[in-house]
């Protein structure tokens, strides 16, 4: 996840580093919460595992895949 | 006071180290990856940032593939008993250190792994065509101590990597990380397991090992580590699975500080002024009679740890002079009794000096001066 962070912060993307939502995961840790679209995002992080990827459209969260496609 | 045991732990430590370490427990504090607010964030940036410049500090890969351990012993332990299964043979030689010894002869009595020890020459030297000569069809690894935390002196790896092939080769790089150059890809190092409070600088209570791609070990411990944390499975990705439980944060910060402080001083330039150090301490004591020097001092091939012995005093004896005169040494077998069996100071052993990045060549010449005393009387 840190090392997402970095390569967001270098091509000044918005995002934020946030608990992950408990309707999403117990996981105690923390998740990238992007403002950008996953889709114009994952060309900077494509080298990064990512686990999972959620779009949230208000009311309830998707799982998407890094292209934003679900 | 003189310290001259930067082999069991360097000190003084360099400002960096403190200034870092004190970062963390004054302004930071949080548990690194657990609980998602500002200060665990930050505890994790510090353990992530140090994971990187780790990794390629010894020009590995994937820095997913470093872990940290409490120390040498906890990574070697972990590569040991991680790896070797039941009949599994392993070749190691007779200047290994007890973290190796003792897990290996754990696994032979309970687990029936096979253990050849390669005879090493009383300079330390091993013969590659010892190993060679002890290769089986289930040799599963080598274990070599790359520096010898008695003598100091460092075996060729690359050489070794070259005889053994596709055998897995672990390095206890205790003593060498930081003291002399790693670079695993060079090097062909399959794991390479250290501590870091030595010549890395950072506080006690770390240590690191490095795995690389393709190599799976158990783990030692099972945990939190913060992630999939709705599984009671460990979690099976790099490093969760390795490191379960709370880390040591404020000793990973001080290694963030010792690395920095390398690289502002520049690792060719510590090694330079400890092997002048080396230098002087090896002159200096070859001018005394009555004093024994083990190794084979001339060598390049070496990292600043001297053992000696003047005749007709234990090693205990000469320790305890020096130290009434403020200075420190250790004496003893070192935890490694193979070795002063190899060199043929078992069970006295020797007196073990070893210098450091903060030692003042005058502090040098009142050892000697205080050492000439002991020898005359």
């Amino acid at each position: 996840m840190l090392k997402a962070e970095n390569a967001l912060k270098k091509h000044s993307f918005n995002f934020e580093l946030v608990p992950i939502p408990r309707n999403l995961s117990s996981d105690c840790g923390s998740c990238i919460k992007l403002k950008d679209h996953i889709e114009d995002v994952n060309p900077y992080i494509e080298d990064i595992e990512l686990d999972r990827c959620f779009v949230f459209d208000g009311k309830e969260y998707k799982e998407v895949n890094r292209m934003g496609m679900w | 006071m003189i310290y001259l045991d930067n082999a069991a732990t360097s000190f003084p430590k360099p400002k960096e180290t403190v200034e870092y370490a004190n970062n963390f427990i004054l302004n930071i504090g949080g548990n690194p990856g657990r609980s998602g607010h500002a200060l665990s964030t930050e505890a994790a940036r510090i353990i992530f940032e140090t994971r990187e410049r780790l990794t390629t500090f010894i020009n590995g890969k994937d820095s997913k593939r470093l872990l940290f351990t409490q120390n040498g012993t906890e990574s070697l332990n972990l590569a040991i008993l991680g790896l070797f299964k039941e009949k599994d043979h392993v070749i190691t030689t007779s200047m290994e250190h007890n973290s190796v010894m003792r897990p290996l002869t754990f696994l032979e009595k309970e687990k029936g792994v096979e253990v050849s020890i390669a005879r090493c020459s009383k300079q330390g030297r091993l013969d590659i065509k010892e190993i060679k000569r002890l290769i089986k069809k289930n040799t599963k690894a080598v274990i070599i101590n790359h520096g010898s935390n008695v003598i100091g002196n460092v075996q060729p790896v690359e050489e070794i990597k070259y005889t053994v092939r596709d055998i897995i080769l672990i390095l206890d790089a205790c003593q060498t990380i930081g003291a002399y150059p790693i670079d695993i890809e060079r090097d062909n190092i399959d794991i390479l397991c250290f501590s870091c409070h030595k010549s890395l600088y950072s506080i006690q209570g770390l240590g690191a090992i490095y795995v690389r791609d393709g190599i799976k070990l158990k783990p030692l411990k099972f945990g939190g580590t913060g992630s999939k944390s709705e599984f009671t499975e460990q979690p099976d990705f790099l490093p969760d699975k390795y490191e379960s439980g709370t880390p040591n944060t404020p000793g990973i910060a001080s290694l963030l500080g010792g690395l920095t402080f390398i690289e502002k001083t520049g690792l060719e330039n510590i090694i330079k002024k400890k092997m002048a150090l080396r230098e002087m301490i090896i002159k200096g004591l070859s001018a005394i009679n009555g004093i024994v020097i083990y190794g084979n001092p001339d060598k390049k091939e070496n990292v600043p740890v001297i053992s000696f012995n003047i005749k007709g005093n234990l090693p205990s004896e000469v320790g305890y002079e020096l130290n009434k005169k403020g200075i420190y040494v250790r004496v003893g077998l070192h935890c490694s009794p193979l070795t002063h069996k190899t060199i043929g100071t078992f069970p006295e052993g020797t007196v073990r000096v070893a210098p450091g990045h903060f030692t003042g060549e005058e502090e040098v010449v009142k050892f000697l001066e205080v050492l000439r005393e002991i020898a005359r009387k």
